[in-house]
């Protein structure tokens, strides 16, 4: 009886082995981390695994990544007073390595206030606006995209932790809808590329996951950092479609989804692309 | 070019020790290549030249080119003999010149 358990056993092992090759040469190199029961992927890899080596370094060495430069501009802003109220970011919330750990990896989240979810970017302008007494800062400005990299910064190396439950569901569900439906001239969806065909060269590159753990990431091809929804844009355009506006509810249920497709990542902002 | 540079070396190292130096200073790097959107060039605007001293002595020098990318990362190695402060300097087309220093202590 428990010689034919073992052997059974042993079938089963052999069989899981033979899948994971079959799926993708690439894969198997390219460490990741075990996916949730229930979801897309087996294996949740970063972007980072995607890149060469080169690129690699440049980010692993908190002097040579560019990024950095943001993180210490916004590192003096976040203690600079602005607007009518006469208050810094560190008024309210204090020193950030303390205050802002953690928060970076939860976005969005839900907004019982406004009734929808909420990212970062939208957050330190709801802080500028209703706390603060000051002007927001313009999406893809240089002052939005710097803290927004800092406060997600204060996160580096925690797990991606969005809730995807209770009211964010209807928000999940629209954000899945328009991942896999396909757009634009080239007619295709976020699916086609991210996870039917990541690992292949396209584009003169290596077709990611299409994770978000890295962003505001600092784009090699930009020279700057670049916000997630100025990526959405890019996609979309590439694939010669219109893009859906900067923070619009489009593009704020897709980050929701693309989050949980890469949940349990550690955040690596500033990171490195290209 | 407001920014502070970055710059990474050991606080202290042996009489004699060859030490790693690493700069990063934030740029645009504008090569002069560039059109805008209306097609008329943007015109060139770079740091050209780098300099390190040492307790006023030279150190390491370079003349950077259009093709340097934005945000120049400039490394290299210094002997240590005695301690001081070595003083850098990145001097913009325009003239202007941002510089920063860094001590080093002898270790005992």
């Amino acid at each position: 009886m428990s010689i034919r358990y073992g052997s059974l056993a042993g079938l089963a092992t052999a069989a899981l082995v033979l899948s994971a090759v079959a799926t993708s040469g690439e894969e198997l190199e390219r460490k990741g981390i075990p996916a949730p029961p229930g979801h897309v992927f087996q294996t949740i890899i970063s972007g980072y695994q995607f890149r060469t080596k080169e690129t690699r370094a440049l980010q692993d060495d908190d002097l040579e990544n560019p990024g950095f430069l943001a993180v210490e501009r916004a590192a003096d802003v976040w203690k600079t007073v602005d607007g009518g109220e006469g208050k810094s970011c560190m008024s309210c919330h204090g020193e950030a390595e303390k205050t802002m750990k953690g928060v970076g990896a939860a976005m969005p989240k839900w907004s019982e206030k406004l009734n929808k979810p909420v990212n970062l970017e939208q957050q330190i302008n709801i802080c500028r606006t209703e706390h603060m007494k000051a002007e927001p800062w313009a999406f893809k400005s240089k002052e939005l995209t710097d803290m927004t990299t800092f406060v997600r910064f204060q996160s580096r190396g925690l797990p991606v932790a969005v809730k995807t439950d209770g009211p964010m569901s209807p928000w999940f569900e629209k954000g899945k809808e328009i991942y896999y439906t396909r757009v634009g001239q080239l007619d295709l969806a976020c699916a086609s590329c991210h996870e039917k065909n990541n690992g292949k060269f396209m584009r003169a590159d290596f077709l990611s996951q299409g994770q978000t753990n890295g962003f505001p990431t600092y784009r090699l091809r930009d020279q700057r950092l670049i916000p997630l929804h100025e990526r959405f844009e890019g996609c979309m355009f590439d694939v010669r479609g219109v893009p859906y506006k900067p923070l619009s509810d489009e593009f704020l249920a897709l980050e929701l989804y693309v989050a949980w497709r890469g949940i349990g990542l550690p955040v690596e902002t500033p990171s490195v692309r290209n | 070019m407001a920014d502070k540079p970055r710059i990474k070396l050991p606080k202290e190292a042996k009489k004699g020790e060859i030490i790693q130096i690493k700069t990063l200073v934030s740029h645009l790097m504008e090569s002069g290549q560039r059109k805008d959107a209306q097609g008329k060039p943007i015109a060139r605007k770079i740091i050209n030249k780098f300099t390190c001293e040492f307790n006023g002595r030279p150190v390491f020098s370079c003349a950077l080119e259009p093709a340097i990318s934005a945000n120049p990362y400039i490394q290299f190695d210094a002997r240590i003999d005695e301690e001081g402060t070595f003083k850098f300097a990145w001097t913009d087309d325009d003239g202007s010149v941002v510089t920063a220093e860094e001590k080093i202590a002898l270790k005992a």
